[in-house]
């Protein structure tokens, strides 16, 4: 038996939570610094399992597994394989920038790390989950904190309307899917919730084509899919800085994986029937998602509808069923976590300042904000997919795979490079280039020494894996393989 | 004594009962007696729990005292959770000033305890009747026991006037049973309903007629709110809770002993009851502006979700009834003493008085979270389990359309728990001065509530034991 790394992982935020609810409302510092331990520590675990998976052997990994429930076969099942492992790496990082990022948060400190903690708890859950009902237990349990974050800590404008609307989103998903998870426990005649059972059984092609619709699109409410994506711009913009980070790096990234590791993975031959569908649903997420972020005068509202863009790349990546394509997805999920937690750090940074997000409102930053311009024309850079950063890594075996499946579809969604790269450079020429407006002169007070070291770890990530792809593909190659024996190598 | 075991926790809350009213004329001062008998009543309480689960466990199902009960896992895992609840309500009623100084809420509570625990194991229609009055003449005093509040009078005086109605017909029930089969015992006449005939249905109607009433099953309903609102707080509580847990032990029973070939002609029929039920509680509940009525609606609407299990009428089925019913009697205890606690603060139960909860007293803005949560069915906490239980019963047994409506039912559930959060967590006073008004909590309720948030929280993460018991439950009744 070796040391319970997942497990250790997925409860040490819940027990900082819960060590954090303990201390005075007043012991704020005592509350941050030991929420960024524990960040630090989960983090420090992740890094450890990331680098310590053997990806030569690939399959699942670290395996835990203690019985719950026998009478109905849930047990606590934990392991990871390449497409979580990226994902759990992940998590660790957003945490701990998210924990640096709201340093300086001043009402109620104490129940917002530990809202946020209960939520980090879920998403490592989920990630490593191998039980189908943990999967869902973490689920909920992933999803519900926002809706506290984001209504007291959240913009005051929208932050009731928007978070109420995420979270009956959300859970109306989650719980189409669960009557999709019981219809297979009870179908598959296993008695047990073992995802890796009950990826050996073959279910009939109808029942697969009649649930996989169910089951995918529940989960992918909360990838952002089309025509459901519309809880998510509103969203990211009323949530505080963190949150916002957390929503869109790692809690979209929880319903794709989600979606292809329940809908997918147990359903491989319902996918292939409605792939047609997804794709075409990914493709207006992709083109329709960046032709409205580029008409936002509204910072943050650009990158809420860049998130549903570049979310519907790896839709389109699952729905290729081909190697390059999971491929793709796989590394964009990991690509996009880090790139929009990273905008929506500098998004943070400059509204604090600036108060006020409207684009026309801002310009001349660069002086002032150095490093944080520097982050915004990074994350600009890898969304637009340009080769030496993560994006490309991403985009490019994505792309390839649309291409094996329709080339027409690949064609399309091009453009949204284009109209990508065309919005995101004039928001950093507009904010960040220019002439300061009187306004701000003297306002704009720079940002301090946590908030740099959590830009520069984000930028770090992004060009490190840009530039030494080898950092990340193996890991997800290994996932993918899995996968595709699934499909019946396709 | 083994013809005493079976029925210890009975003896033993009479004999609290009695001695309660026995030593009351002893006690002079006002505060010495406050705190001594709701103290008393707790600790006998836990007492007898305790006593009960050490010596008192049934081995195998059989029928005691000449067949009036039926000494089996059932019965003795509700009577456990009845005294558990009692013994919480007794604590909370040492929180409300009209309440605490007298006896006779003490007494009332024991005999209405000791009706439910007769209830539960019943095992002939002559003692079941028996039970149901005797839980019920107890609550009907207890809810209108606020002689100069208005509301409270009403209430009580509603809560007896539908109930003896309901008793009627359900007397009614059971001696066209007596009439046409010449028994009362449950456990001989499962033979005469084997057939779909005219007599039966028309049995099985004023029988289901008067437990509707008790469990508040759609369109036996209406009285709830009513009755909920005016009565006091802990009362509702417990009426809630215990009450209806009751009225479900009982339904089970019946429907396994009784009618269980009929169940497959009534299982659409009940279908759609629970489906109402869950409907009209959730959709009345969107509208409430008092928690006190949001929570009454939304017990009805419980009532329907623990229906499905009994509609799925397998094993599961039943033991996810069992399991429901124990989760939802710690979960509303907890949202009723919360409740409670903020009522007798701000004398007010509208959704306004909850403004700033988290900031007067943040563990009691947890609090409440962990109940409107478990109640909305959120893990980790007990009700998501719970739900789950249900609805995989329902699936298992083909109802998957009956699991959607739950589901559906269980969105609208959440929309109206958070809305109550809202106030707790996001809405401040009106001059922003909660540090001003700190509520207070005294250490028994901190005590109460701190029992039963780990109760939810327990039984939602480490569910498996638990359910054990609740299937030992239902294994017991086959």
């Amino acid at each position: 038996m070796h040391f319970p790394f997942l497990s250790v992982i997925v409860f040490t935020p819940l027990v900082a939570a819960l060590g954090i609810l303990l201390y005075k409302p007043e012991q704020k510092k005592a509350i941050r610094i030991t929420a960024l331990s524990a960040a630090i520590f989960a983090l420090a675990l992740s890094v450890w399992v990331y680098f310590t998976y053997d990806k030569a052997v690939a399959g699942y990994q670290f395996v835990e597994k203690y019985n719950w429930m026998p009478m109905l076969g849930i047990s606590l099942h934990f392991g990871v394989d390449g497409m979580s492992v990226p994902l759990v790496l992940l998590t660790g990082i957003v945490m701990v920038t998210g924990v640096m990022i709201s340093w300086g948060i001043e009402d109620r400190p104490r129940e917002f790390f530990a809202f946020l903690f209960i939520l980090a708890s879920g998403v490592f859950g989920v990630f490593a989950s191998l039980d189908l009902f943990m999967l869902f237990f973490f689920y909920e349990i992933a999803v519900f904190p926002m809706y506290l974050l984001i209504s007291i800590w959240g913009w005051i404008k929208t932050r009731e309307y928007a978070a109420m609307k995420l979270t009956l989103y959300l859970f109306i998903g989650s719980v189409v899917s669960l009557i999709g998870a019981l219809v297979i426990y009870w179908t598959s005649g296993q008695h047990t919730f073992d995802m890796l059972v009950l990826e050996t059984v073959k279910f009939t092609p109808t029942f697969q084509k009649i649930w996989f619709l169910p089951v995918f699109l529940g989960f992918a409410v909360l990838g952002g899919i089309f025509p459901f994506h519309n809880w998510s711009p509103d969203g990211h913009v009323a949530a505080p800085t963190a949150v916002s980070m957390f929503h869109a790096g790692v809690l979209m990234k929880l319903g794709a994986f989600a979606a292809l590791r329940v809908g997918i993975m147990l359903l491989p031959e319902g996918a292939k029937f409605w792939a047609p569908l997804i794709m075409g649903l990914a493709l207006i997420n992709i083109v329709y998602g960046a032709f409205i972020a580029s008409v936002q005068s509204d910072f943050k509202y650009v990158i809420g509808f860049s998130s549903v863009s570049h979310m519907g790349l790896v839709m389109m990546g699952f729905a290729t069923l081909k190697p390059e394509g999971l491929l793709g997805a796989g590394v964009q999920m990991f690509s996009h976590g880090v790139m929009t937690a990273l905008f929506f750090a500098t998004v943070g940074m400059v509204y604090d300042r600036a108060h006020t997000r409207q684009i026309p409102e801002l310009g001349g930053l660069i002086k002032p904000l150095p490093l944080v311009a520097i982050g915004v024309i990074v994350g600009s850079l890898v969304s637009m997919g340009m080769p030496g950063f993560s994006g490309f890594v991403a985009e490019f075996p994505i792309f390839m795979g649309i291409w094996r499946t329709q080339w027409l579809v690949a064609v399309i969604a091009a453009i949204s490079i284009i109209v990508t790269a065309s919005y995101v450079l004039l928001v950093v020429r507009r904010v960040f280039f220019g002439k300061m407006p009187e306004t701000l002169q003297g306002h704009i007070t720079p940002i301090n020494t946590l908030d740099k070291i959590a830009l520069v770890l984000l930028m770090a990530l992004m060009i490190g894996i840009g530039i030494f792809p080898a950092l990340m593909v193996p890991w997800v190659q290994s996932g993918v393989q899995h996968i595709l024996a699934l499909l019946g190598g396709a | 004594m083994t013809t005493i075991l079976p029925i210890l926790p009975e003896i033993l809350l009479l004999a609290l009962g009695i001695l309660i009213l026995t030593i009351d004329p002893f006690l002079k001062k006002e505060s010495s007696r406050r705190s001594f008998l709701g103290w008393f009543t707790a600790v006998g309480l836990l007492v007898t729990l305790a006593i009960s689960l050490l010596i008192a466990r049934p081995a195998e199902s059989i029928l005691v005292v000449g067949g009036m009960l039926r000494f089996d896992w059932l019965g003795f895992i509700f009577k456990m959770f009845f005294v558990f609840a009692a013994g919480i309500t007794s604590l909370f009623f040492m929180e409300v000033e009209a309440l605490n100084h007298r006896a006779e809420i003490y007494f009332l509570l024991l005999a209405a305890t000791l009706g439910m625990c007769l209830m539960a194991s019943s095992a002939d229609l002559i003692m079941l009747y028996l039970a149901i009055e005797t839980t019920s003449i107890p609550l009907y005093l207890l809810a209108g026991f606020l002689k100069k509040d208005e509301k409270s009078t009403e209430a009580g005086f509603k809560y007896m006037l539908f109930g003896a109605l309901t008793s009627a017909v359900l007397l009614y029930g059971f001696s066209l049973i007596f009439g046409f089969t010449g028994k009362t015992s449950l456990y001989d006449l499962s033979q005469y309903f084997s057939s779909f005939n005219l007599v039966a249905v028309g049995i099985t109607f004023l029988v289901l007629t008067g437990l509707a009433f008790k469990v508040s099953l759609f369109p036996f309903h209406f009285w709830a709110p009513d009755v909920y609102e005016g009565a006091p707080t802990p009362v509702a509580g417990f009426l809630s809770t215990a009450s209806k847990a009751a009225g479900f032990a009982v339904l089970i029973r019946l429907f396994i002993a009784v009618f269980p070939s009929l169940s497959s002609d009534w299982s659409l029929i009940l279908a759609i009851l629970a489906t109402l039920t869950m409907t009209v509680g959730n959709l009345i509940a969107l509208t409430q502006k008092n928690v006190k009525r949001l929570l009454a609606y939304s017990s009805i609407a419980h009532a329907g979700y623990a229906m499905i299990g009994v509609v799925a009428f397998s094993q599961l089925g039943f033991a996810s009834v069992v399991f429901y019913l124990i989760g939802y009697i710690l979960t509303n205890l907890l949202a009723f003493g919360i409740v409670s606690l903020v009522g007798s603060t701000t004398g007010s139960d509208d959704y306004p008085a909850y403004a700033g909860l988290s900031r007067r007293n943040p563990a009691l803005g947890l609090a409440a979270l962990v109940a409107f949560l478990s109640l909305a069915g959120m893990p980790p906490f007990v009700g998501f389990v719970a739900k789950f239980l249900v609805f995989s019963a329902a699936i298992e047994t083909g109802w998957v359309w009956l699991a959607i409506v739950g589901i559906l039912n269980s969105i609208v559930g959440l929309y109206y728990y958070l809305n109550v959060l809202k106030y707790v967590y996001l809405y401040r006073m009106e001059n922003q001065d909660e540090q001003q008004h700190v509520i207070p909590v005294s250490r028994r309720v901190v005590f109460a509530l701190a029992i039963l948030v780990i109760g939810v929280l327990l039984l939602g993460s480490l569910f498996g034991p638990w359910f054990g018991f609740a299937s030992k439950a239902a294994i017991s009744l086959f």
